[in-house]
């Protein structure tokens, strides 16, 4: 079982929404459409699904072309943003519902609802109707009409965005053991670099309506092609400094930062650096920590983390470091970057040298 | 903690409650200081406790005009509500069609009343009427000054024409607040227009719809100008409904006490027929 689209292109009036994609989904993966809105995350499933036509292109399905055949006939299920369940039926009847349609026997209904609803954790609530639920539970609900139909193809349009910050913590945790066990192909399309790495599986990382790179999902994240993926697998921004090699001695050109490492081969030449957030920190992390001079622009707690907004001379940086730090705007502090956690790109914007 | 006592806030009340009482109480105490006592010249009242009621109650004339008015408005609202709910469907849902569609259904409800009555008086006139000269050219018998039938065909499309557009109007506010994910996901599922319909749309207008009922059965009920201009409440009686007659009783034959007594009743009914329903159509919601 696989999915593969080939040279898919949509266009709307004169403007381009997907730009020449190719991508090959395998059977049993999670795969994580990674980017921001109107990076072309929707416009892509709805290609996949068949809701939407390309307007070039083919989309094969198991070695067979599926381009331009409806949705109903294909066998695909969809979980969407918005809370989307039958509003006056009950909870077991919207689960029911796809599998009343296709004329399943009731016995088996039954065996099948009971089954997704357990998995679910929906089975005390199986006569209550959506509205009686809180958003998490009617998101389940959605998710077992999506599972309880075996579909070949299951699409997650970031089905936990509007949920609160606990329940979308809850779900996600489950969501990886749903599919388990499953002959299916998952698509999940986020705007959240977290969500990636907690699910796992396959990353794309999407801007603009274009592809920029696939792959596992962690080695997305480790060895981003280049500037564009990283900056899409990273939130908050990473860090980018143009910078000078000279023998074994890096330099930032605008700040006066240095360092010195032997694990990196390149040329002597100008580069640019990236450093995520989290690897610039309040403390000495690892060995080969080096110090920046940073000024508070702002900085502001995130759960159990400080998020620290700084300038070093013209440049801002972001910093996630672990703690609750009180700091004050306009303070001057000293922080640390992890020398062997640096990506670097050439003057092209293409990685040539990562973790 | 001590309350903050602050008589000021009478200031901010008072006006309200001055408004509320001349606009609402007072009118409403003066009809109900009528129903109850016979008037005489020279602002002489005596006490005739319920007898005004019984007499309406048990006047035959009062039940007919209760019966054509729930008739009437019966008529009116299986004809709207569905004729609405089908038209809010078929109107575009995004382009240019829209404005002209909402601009050419909001056209009848800005006419005035008594206007609509005078057009559909001329439009319908079986000698020079549009309406009624091609209904007679047509071979129909059409005269709705003279035939029972024919003015009740004339009052009925007269009101369609004018108040159809608000439950266009309810129903396309309705629709389009429904998300575009819905009716993707009911087609995954396969479902075909008429689940749609029955499963998402309808459920989802069910407010909207309440509203609109609510409005077109008081409206309906209360009906005076347009019918009066149009028909006068004939032939004979066959159009006089209720507040056409009650007018009739209070200023035609000057019958103070009983026309109060007649506005007290007619303003329960309206009252106990919206409470009934509004809390029929709302048992659902509040059990949630």
């Amino acid at each position: 079982m696989s999915l593969e689209l080939k040279n898919i292109e949509k266009k709307i009036g004169l403007e381009t929404h997907i730009h020449p994609t190719n991508l090959k989904l395998e059977k049993n993966t999670i795969n994580i459409l990674l980017g921001s809105t109107l990076a072309g995350k929707t416009t892509l499933m709805q290609i996949m699904a068949g809701l939407d036509k390309p307007t070039s292109g083919e989309i094969w399905f198991n070695d067979e072309n599926v381009t331009g055949i409806k949705v109903q006939k294909r066998n695909v299920s969809m979980v969407y943003q918005q809370f989307i369940n039958y509003p006056n039926f009950t909870v077991y009847d919207n689960i029911a519902s796809p599998l009343k349609i296709i004329g399943i026997k009731n016995d088996e209904i039954k065996e099948r609802v009971a089954k997704v609803a357990e998995l679910l954790k929906l089975s005390g609530m199986l006569n209550k109707k959506p509205n009686e639920l809180s958003g998490g539970q009617q998101q389940r609900t959605a998710l077992a009409r999506a599972l309880v139909k075996d579909s070949n193809l299951i699409l997650l349009d970031e089905p936990l965005a509007n949920l609160d910050f606990k329940l979308r913590e809850e779900l996600r945790e489950e969501l990886p053991r749903l599919f388990e066990n499953r002959e299916c192909i998952v698509v999940y399309a986020t705007t959240e670099p977290s969500d990636a790495l907690l699910i796992g599986g396959n990353t794309a990382t999407l801007m603009e309506g274009k592809i920029i790179q696939y792959g596992k999902t962690i080695e997305v994240y480790n060895k981003p092609q280049n500037l564009i993926s990283a900056r899409v697998f990273s939130d908050p921004p990473i860090n980018i400094s143009d910078i000078k090699k000279n023998g074994n001695t890096f330099s930032l050109l605008k700040e006066d930062v240095k360092w010195e490492t032997s694990n990196v081969n390149l040329k002597d030449g100008n580069y640019k650096v990236g450093i995520r957030p989290h690897n610039i920190t309040t403390y000495k992390e690892g060995k080969n920590s080096i110090e920046i001079k940073g000024k508070i622009l702002i900085s502001e707690l995130s759960g159990s983390e400080s998020l620290i907004h700084f300038t070093n001379t013209d440049s801002k940086w972001v910093s996630l470091s672990n703690g609750t730090h009180q700091l004050n705007v306009g303070q001057e502090v000293k922080l640390y970057m992890n020398v062997d956690e640096f990506i670097y790109f050439d003057q092209n914007n293409n990685l040539v040298s990562h973790v | 903690m001590n309350k903050t006592i602050n008589q000021r806030a009478w200031l901010f009340v008072i006006p309200v409650f001055i408004l509320v009482a001349f606009n609402a109480v007072v009118p409403l105490m003066t009809v109900v200081n009528y129903a109850f006592q016979e008037t005489f010249a020279n602002n002489v009242f005596t006490w005739e406790g319920t007898r005004w009621f019984k007499q309406i109650l048990r006047s035959d004339r009062f039940h007919a005009a209760l019966g054509r008015q729930f008739m009437f408005t019966g008529v009116i609202l299986l004809i709207q509500i569905p004729l609405g709910i089908a038209i809010a469907l078929s109107m575009p849902k995004k382009g240019i069609g829209v404005p002209i569609c909402l601009v050419l259904m909001s056209m009848p409800l800005l006419i005035p009343w008594n206007v609509v009555g005078a057009m559909w008086n001329i439009f319908a006139l079986p000698e020079i009427g549009f309406l009624g000269h091609s209904l007679n050219d047509l071979g129909f018998d059409y005269n709705f000054t003279q035939q029972i039938g024919d003015a009740w065909f004339t009052t009925i499309l007269m009101d369609v024409w004018h108040w159809t557009s608000l439950v266009v109007l309810l129903s396309y506010a309705g629709l389009q607040s429904i998300q575009p994910a819905y009716y993707q996901a009911a087609e995954i599922d396969g479902a075909s227009k008429w689940a749609i319909f029955r499963y998402i749309e309808l459920p989802k207008m069910k407010k909207v719809l309440t509203i609109a009922i609510l409005l077109r059965f008081m409206d309906s009920f209360m009906i005076y100008t347009e019918p009066f201009v149009l028909t006068g409440g004939g032939p004979g009686n066959a159009t006089a409904f209720l507040s056409i007659d009650l007018v009739k009783m209070a200023l035609g034959q000057f019958d103070l006490g009983p026309a109060a007594a007649m506005s007290l009743i007619y303003f329960f009914i309206v009252l106990l027929v919206c409470w009934v329903f509004y809390n029929l159509m709302m048992r659902n919601e509040e059990q949630k």
